[in-house]
């Protein structure tokens, strides 16, 4: 085994400790166990993202609509459908995929900042569906009135309602389908046409590969992971907001990846469970924590464009 | 009914001349540096809180004189220290940082002048419906018409004949090209962010006399401008003076016969005008496509 190789496995199996234990070692330093689930939910949500800007190159600044429609799909399923969570999950995964794969056929021409605003523009359509339309969606309320489901399977009931940790393991089981699907596709030889598209579109299209309809369909798988995560963060609140489709939702996803790092697989969610404890933590102690918050984009698209893990990359190679 | 009909067109043309009015000042920064300025409703409030606050000192008109120029330092300032390091990397970037500017604009007018909405008095000549029958037109909105019809004339004409205009038109074309004819590009750019930031200021002013003030005000008027430029056509400033004016015409008729759908609507007209002209109503061919 090559020490490049004995490393990857190693960071692998320190993500993975760190993940599993998470419920032990997370409240004596002062966190909770939904705060876990919440950084897991949003961590996957930004490495949906990651998966179209950080190996593709392309920059969509309305994920946070198909997070959104994610999340409003697997309430409706609860709330009008069957009580029941893998069915919500599915719901809600394909409500988001599919608006997205729609979507995605407008606009997978446009590029660069004219790719990123009509992202914004449609992504805010959903955010005006769901403010407007309050006698399905709830309005400026949310959709309430539903609860995720124990698990039924077969020989005993799993209880995640009220068992945080429970709740936790069931995320992280459906973070780890989420996310080996996601790592599965990459290493494929698709992975690295999306690859070549991110290096250098112009050649890769003088190799015959059909840029649009690459993009596109990168576009849709990325919807589907995004509609997942909304899924679960649905479960999670027992709560679809509409809040949660609105553009500045996006921002902070594409944060999330750019502070942990872009380039790496994991950087999101290392960029997530920064974000979220350090929202978490200003916002219990100064009501302008937007101006801090503001503040850490501005300092690192300053200082750290290369996100976290880049930086500590940068530093070990130097 | 064609009251209720002429009334509501008049709304759409005042509407759609105040989108004008910002998404021109978005475009000028986005055609020639390629920056989607997100803090550009930070600026307009900004704009707006500026003016209220010299409006007792110097009155309506002072105000209105002296406030866009004010905010156009303070993009000035911003251009230079945080947006200038960024004109060599990805447009994600630019786009971040602006987007946390937004954040601290916000959060700042908050912090300096509250939360509460700050109501605006317009001078009595203004404040004064023109007749009986057409009572929906007070000479205020009338002004803010005309105000963006000699702001966009300046604008244009500068655009066309001065020479910093001829340099800011040529940029967009060809930023390398023009460097190399010995423009100082980082000044051309740092004067054309000032002028969109005063457009900006200017809105605030305007929009201050009509709608009053609030910190939140500046997100709620962005995505329309965002909409204005799609559908006119990115790269065309006769473009964005077309969308602008479409979707205000065109989310005003709709109030007419579908209130709900008056914001939807301007949705909707994008979609179209991707669907059947991808490149937008005026846009060039290739233009950052």
């Amino acid at each position: 085994m090559t020490p490049a190789n004995f490393r990857k496995l190693a960071i692998l199996a320190c993500v993975w400790a760190l993940l599993i234990l998470a419920p032990v070692w997370m409240p004596p330093l002062g966190g909770y166990t939904a705060l876990g689930t919440r950084v897991l939910v949003l961590g996957l949500a930004a490495m949906s993202v990651n998966f179209l800007l950080g190996f593709t190159g392309v920059l969509s600044f309305g994920h946070a609509a198909y997070f959104g429609l994610g999340a409003y799909g697997a309430g409706f399923a609860l709330k009008f459908l069957a009580p029941s969570t893998p069915l919500s999950l599915i719901a809600g995964t394909l409500l988001g995929g599919l608006a997205g794969a729609l979507l995605g056929m407008l606009i997978v021409r446009r590029r660069g900042v004219y790719f990123a605003m009509v992202t914004i523009a449609f992504g805010q359509v959903f955010y005006y569906i769901a403010f407007q339309w309050s006698s399905v969606t709830g309005g400026d309320d949310g959709l309430r009135g539903f609860s995720r489901q124990p698990l039924d399977l077969g020989a005993f009931k799993i209880d995640i309602l009220s068992n945080a940790d429970n709740f936790y393991y069931f995320v992280l089981f459906s973070f780890a389908i989420a996310v080996a699907v996601m790592g599965f596709i990459l290493r494929s030889p698709f992975g690295r046409t999306m690859l070549a598209i991110r290096e250098n579109e112009r050649r890769a299209r003088f190799l015959g590969i059909p840029i649009e309809r690459h993009i596109w369909i990168v576009f849709t798988l990325s919807c589907f992971f995004m509609g997942f995560a909304g899924a679960l963060y649905a479960l999670l609140n027992n709560f679809a907001d509409p809040r949660g489709l609105h553009y500045s939702q996006s921002g902070d996803f594409v944060m999330m990846a750019v502070m942990g790092g872009m380039r790496s697989f994991w950087g999101p969610l290392l960029g997530a469970a920064v974000f979220v404890v350090l929202q978490d933590y200003l916002s219990s102690v100064t009501v302008n924590w937007m101006s801090f918050v503001g503040l850490l984009f501005v300092l690192v698209v300053l200082f750290f464009p290369r996100g976290l893990l880049g930086f500590i990359r940068g530093k070990a190679a130097s | 009914m064609l009251q209720l009909l002429l009334f509501n067109v008049t709304n759409g043309v005042i509407i759609g001349a105040f989108y004008v009015l910002m998404a021109l000042g978005l475009s000028l920064i986005l055609n020639l540096s390629n920056v989607i300025n997100f803090a550009h409703g930070g600026f307009l409030v900004v704009g707006g809180y500026i003016a209220y606050t010299i409006t007792p000192y110097v009155g309506f008109w002072g105000a209105l004189l002296i406030a866009p120029p004010l905010t156009a330092v303070i993009g000035l300032v911003v251009e230079r220290i945080l947006i200038r390091p960024l004109y060599g990397r990805d447009p994600l970037y630019s786009l971040l940082l602006t987007f946390g500017l937004a954040f601290i604009l916000e959060d700042g007018t908050r912090f300096i002048w509250g939360a509460q909405g700050k109501p605006v008095s317009v001078p009595p000549l203004l404040s004064q419906p023109l007749s009986y029958d057409f009572f929906f037109i007070t000479g205020y909105r009338l002004f803010m018409v005309v105000m963006v019809i000699v702001a966009v004339g300046v604008l244009f004409a500068l655009l066309r004949y001065s020479r910093l205009g001829i340099r800011i038109r040529a940029g967009t074309l060809d930023l390398e090209t023009v460097s190399a004819l010995g423009v100082n590009v980082r000044t051309l750019r740092s004067l054309n962010f000032a002028a969109g930031i005063f457009l900006a200021g200017l809105s605030g002013v305007l929009a201050a006399g009509q709608l009053g003030l609030e910190p939140t005000m500046g997100a709620g008027l962005l995505m329309p401008s965002f909409i204005a430029i799609i559908v006119g056509g990115v790269g065309s400033l006769t473009g964005t003076l077309l969308g602008g004016l479409l979707i205000g015409v065109a989310s005003g008729v709709t109030a007419v016969f579908l209130p709900a759908a008056s914001e939807a609507i301007m949705y909707v007209l994008m979609a179209v005008v991707l669907l059947v002209r991808p490149r937008g109503l005026l846009g060039e061919e290739g233009m950052m496509t």
